[in-house]
């Protein structure tokens, strides 16, 4: 057993996902056998492999800094579900957290 | 027990580019909520980030102002955490490669100079903002997201709240003169926040530590420490334990409040952006953006004193700011003195600046107003009592040119001594008992003298040819 | 009027010579899809008045005769972004979501003046290989009612299949254009990476993703893929070099041409031997026409499947963060605080197996797992990748079965997902690789469609269209129709 029914709580905590008490032990179960396939790679000898994490391998894409005019607020509103003057609306944060930026 | 204080500084600085990190819409302050914004920046399905090749220039300039490395191998990655004003729940910032490494800055603190060691300085996108409302909800401004910052990670150097505000006071400085941000604490495009922990004295270990936020002012970082050494001074000389937490700094109390520990704290799951191509920088590109740094603090101050010939006091308080450090140069290449544009700076306009809280560009004053201003005192045209008028006047109202400016008022000084013998003669005419006085050995009746014919001339008479002229005249009676 | 019968630049010729107008091919699919939609379910919305709008225009202001594309009806995979048109990616999260903008293949297939006819119906998120997780329908394989049509595009390849438009654009991730079309009978592309504008495609794995079109013929196809295919400054992954028309040289035929056999491909225990024999005697063919049949090795590609699911399903982890319901989507009632908007609404709004691949992804990324999981995974890509740049150095293109078996029964594998994943095994490779590859019909077996796949080097698709043209030209596939029967 890779993992286990705490684990997959944590890692749904962090996903920001419920899993429902009476799903969790399936939900585990199915999580562990993937996770055993995943971990297949073991076996793979990459010492001193690089890694890749792009689909195209060029490099120095950029654009020049010129600004443009923003999307049409409304246009952007129109799938927004609570809204106050001109802002987003949502439920206040009891966390005291704060952006990392 | 005798504690030691160790601190390191992370401090956030927004580049000032005309549009965003990744994304085309305008990078300026000011604008009604979500208007400058479009659907990158709102994190609309679909949409990719194309980098900001300013911003990646702004971001080595500021690194090698700290004298920091360039990577010439950097890439993007991101950080996953949920919040409102997070739009992609990722922020695209560097984790493993950043732009600058291993730099340093020179601080002073009372006359001692020291070295603090900066770790890193790295690009990445700013958030928006959280306005939280009184009714139990937030609201949400997304003008802000998509910033380019850079974020500059000092080593653990500092060992005192007023190193840590001497660090800041520098970076400021320095990035500053290479004129890539604004970096104004109060306008959020300079923030800070603190790691610090205490030890024993002699302990190479370092102890537990508490990284404190929202330090966004030089006086809340000392503030903010100061009341941070204390708490955990307490906690420990009590023979308590600290665990390693992230606090708050409160505005309202100067306190510092728990925000998370450790244990809460967050897994950013961290992983290269697959968006953006990796960054190879050619030796080639530093070398031209190191050459495109403009002359720094230090090596102005050299200059100042050896060209010049100012006091190298002088040239301290005038490379305070990038800002004043300009406006000094333009003045003396106007042909101004440079002792004298110094004096000027340093007394009037500062203190002109301070009372009325302004940026020194906020004013109408010019460095050619006051070159000219200066000159027109050195050649005697006005007195330096009639200058401070027109300081005032140039300082609010402005003049094209000083001189024009000066007889058009009629604030000339009067220095032909044939217009003013004949008010010489007239005074001493009325003032027998002065000349008698004089001739006693009174030295306070010539002052007495100077002053009737200042006061005929409404002061636009030259005092020091007025005192020649008056002498000459009493010695023939 | 059926699209079967006919090739897109049959219909263009039809359209020049006034035979038919574009209003009369719009109304022709609708019409199509009224007829046989119930039964196959490749829908999710259509854009009638739109449509025939455009139709209209196109008719007025005549059609282009160089122009092949102009007025010929598409449908859209509901993961592209259709401005003003409601875009759902097949989920519950996104069942109102209006797009305000749209994505950079959709604007191409404005320019050349393709009318879109509405959104087809997908796995949800593109996670699936049967359109079994849409939130909305089921979606069937026109040549037996009663089996899946693959996914994840799987209602891009029905709707062509059953004749309802000429031509679709589906998304391929791991397989989710070659693997529908095969299972359909039709030929699906997946460019190289970064042929294809991601813009306005809702990301899965953002390092595999690309946009591919679903055809009847080969010729179609690179048609299709030369509109929507170029450099789009929107899309830092978006290939530079200069566009290629991929129609180019397609039938120098294969002679003097040398095909590589990659013999990993073939050593499947064979749960169905009709789909090797198949491919076997399409090779024999090539052999005949004076290819040189080469076998290779691609010794990584077994790791293809454990790589590919920590790295799209790490990718789909971040990239459907953005899902919070805040901004737009969907929104749980029921909230109080804002982790309540967060958890309840992303629980709610996210099917069952797009919530596995995001515990999947999160699980791999985080502390103390990302070494073994999503570095090792990168890892194993390099090596992967690596086999495919060998090889090329002495073939021209790679042929292979595009998947183990034909088409299977809707509800066989939903249960089992690790069964599922499996089934991609043949086609994740080559995303993992980059690497360009077309899905041709090549047989039959059990009267269902058998596909191979030709994959060509990166950015030569050229020499993969000009193989299977060959290929095709010299087969019968095509006269074979679907019976839009079976089952339901």
């Amino acid at each position: 057993m890779a993992i286990n029914e705490e684990t997959v709580k944590q890692v749904a905590k962090l996903a920001k996902l419920e899993i429902k008490e009476e799903d969790i032990q399936t939900f585990t179960t199915e999580m562990d056998s993937i996770i055993d396939m995943v971990e297949q790679l073991e076996e793979l000898d990459t010492e001193g492999v690089e890694g890749t994490y792009h689909g195209i391998s060029h490099h120095n894409v950029w654009r020049e800094d010129k600004a443009e005019e923003g999307t049409d607020k409304e246009a952007l509103f129109k799938n927004v579900k609570t809204r106050k003057d001109g802002y987003i609306e949502v439920p206040a944060m009891f966390d005291n957290g704060g952006s990392e930026a | 027990m005798n504690l030691e204080t160790v601190i390191g500084l992370e401090v956030h600085v927004e580049l000032k580019t005309d549009s965003k990190m990744f994304s085309p819409s305008p990078a300026h302050f000011g604008a009604e909520p979500n208007t400058n914004t479009n659907v990158i920046d709102w994190g609309h399905p679909g949409v990719l980030p194309v980098v900001n090749k300013r911003a990646i220039e702004f971001g080595m300039k500021a690194a090698l102002a700290l004298n920091c490395k360039i990577a010439t191998h950097t890439k993007f990655d991101r950080k996953n955490y949920f919040y409102p004003d997070n739009p992609k729940a990722y922020q695209i910032s560097q984790f493993d490669q950043p732009i600058g490494y291993d730099g340093w800055i020179d601080i002073e603190v009372n006359g001692e100079a020291k070295r603090i060691r900066i770790e890193r300085v790295h690009l990445e996108e700013d958030a928006g903002k959280n306005m939280h409302g009184e009714d139990g909800a937030s609201y949400v401004d997304l003008n802000r997201q998509g910033t380019p910052l850079i974020e500059i990670v000092s080593e653990a150097d500092m060992r005192s709240p007023e190193e840590a505000h001497a660090y800041l006071e520098t970076i400021k400085q320095l990035i500053q003169f290479t004129k890539v941000s604004d970096v104004k604490m109060q306008e959020g495009s300079m923030r800070c926040d603190a790691n610090i922990s205490l030890r024993p004295f002699g302990q190479e270990e370092f102890g537990t530590k508490a990284e404190i936020k929202n330090l966004n002012s030089f006086s809340y970082v000392k503030k903010g420490l100061e009341y941070e050494i204390n708490r955990q001074e307490k906690v420990l000389n009590a023979g308590g334990e600290l665990q390693q937490e992230t606090r708050r700094y409160d505005e309202t109390t100067g306190g510092t409040l728990l925000m998370r520990t450790k244990e809460g704290s967050s897994d950013y799951r961290y992983f290269p952006e697959p968006d953006i191509p990796n960054l190879e920088i050619s030796e080639e590109w530093i070398s031209k953006v190191r050459a495109s740094l403009p002359e720094m603090p230090k090596e102005r101050q050299a200059r100042y004193v050896k060209e010049y010939g100012i006091p190298e006091y002088d040239a301290v308080v005038l490379t305070a700011t990038v800002e004043m450090s300009d406006f000094f140069q333009e003045t003396v290449e106007y042909g101004a003195d440079p002792k004298q544009a110094s004096n000027w700076l340093m007394g009037e306009v500062s203190a002109y600046v301070n009372s009325e809280q302004v940026e020194l560009s906020e004013t109408a004053l010019t460095p050619k107003s006051l070159a000219e201003m200066i000159n027109l005192i050195a050649d005697g045209t006005i007195s330096s009592k009639i200058a401070k008028k027109v300081f005032k006047e140039l300082v609010t109202k402005g003049s094209d040119d000083v001189k024009v400016f000066v007889e058009e008022k009629g604030l000339v000084q009067l220095s032909d001594p044939s217009k003013l013998l004949p008010l010489i003669t007239d005074t001493l005419d009325k003032n027998e008992q002065s000349i008698e006085d004089y001739k006693n050995g009174k030295d306070r009746a010539l002052g007495f003298l100077v002053g009737q014919v200042m006061k005929q001339t409404r002061g636009q008479a030259n005092p020091g040819i007025v005192n020649k002229l008056l002498k000459e005249e009493l010695d023939k009676r | 009027m059926n699209f079967l019968d006919y090739t897109l630049e049959e219909l263009h010729e039809k359209l020049v010579n006034k035979e038919v107008t574009a209003v009369d091919l719009v109304e022709a699919s609708y019409k199509r899809i009224e007829e046989t939609d119930e039964s196959v379910g490749a829908f999710l919305g259509l854009n009638k008045e739109d449509a025939l709008k455009a139709a209209r225009e196109t008719d007025e202001k005549g059609i282009d005769p160089d122009n092949i594309l102009s007025g010929l009806p598409i449908g859209i995979k509901d993961n592209i972004l259709t401005k003003d048109v409601v875009t759902t990616a097949a989920s519950k999260m996104l069942e109102d979501f209006v797009p305000v903008y749209d994505a950079t293949v959709v604007e191409k297939l404005k320019a050349v003046g393709m009318i879109t006819i509405g959104k087809l119906n997908m796995d949800e998120f593109a996670m699936g290989g049967s359109t079994e997780n849409s939130a909305y329908k089921l979606t069937r394989n026109p040549w037996d009612l009663n089996k899946v049509p693959g996914g994840s595009s799987g209602g891009s390849a029905a709707a062509v299949a059953a004749g309802q438009v000429p031509v679709s654009l589906g998304s391929d991730t791991g397989g989710s254009v070659r693997e529908p079309a095969a299972f359909t009978g039709l030929v699906g592309v997946k460019p190289t990476y970064g042929r294809v504008s991601r813009y306005g495609l809702i990301a899965f794995g953002s390092s595999l993703d690309q946009i591919g079109p679903f055809t009847r013929t080969v010729k179609d196809n690179a048609l299709v893929l030369n509109a929507i295919s170029g450099y789009d400054s929107k899309d830092s992954t978006s290939y530079h070099g200069e566009t290629t028309d991929f129609t180019e040289g397609i039938d120098k035929g294969v002679k003097g041409l040398r095909i590589g056999v990659p013999k990993e491909y073939y050593n499947e225990d064979a749960k169905e031997d009709g789909v090797i024999k198949a491919v076997r005697e399409a090779l024999d063919l090539y052999e005949k026409m004076g290819a040189e049949i080469v076998e290779v090795s691609l010794p990584h590609s077994k790791y293809g499947i454990p790589a590919y699911y920590i790295i799209a399903s790490s990718e789909a982890s971040s990239n459907l963060q953005r899902f919070d319901g805040i901004r737009y989507g969907y929104r749980s009632e029921n909230v109080e605080s804002l982790e309540d908007i967060y958890v309840k609404s992303r629980s709610e709004g996210f099917g069952l197996e797009v919530k596995r691949r995001i515990m999947l992804g999160t699980f791999s990324l985080s502390s103390g797992f990302y070494d073994a999981h999503f570095k090792k995974a990168a890892q194993a890509r390099t090596l992967i990748r690596n086999d495919f740049d060998k090889v090329f150095k002495e073939v021209d293109v790679l042929v292979a079965p595009t998947t183990t078996t034909t088409a299977f029964d809707i509800g066989g594998k939903i249960d089992d997902p690790l069964a599922m994943y499996m089934s991609d095994i043949l086609t994740v490779p080559v995303n993992l690789a980059g690497v360009p590859s077309l899905s041709v019909p090549c047989g039959f077996s059990n009267d269902m469609p058998v596909g191979m796949q030709i994959i060509g080097k990166h950015f030569d698709e050229q020499m993969m269209y000009r193989v299977a043209y060959a290929f095709e030209k010299e087969t019968d596939h095509l006269s074979r129709k679907p019976s839009l029967k079976g089952g339901a």
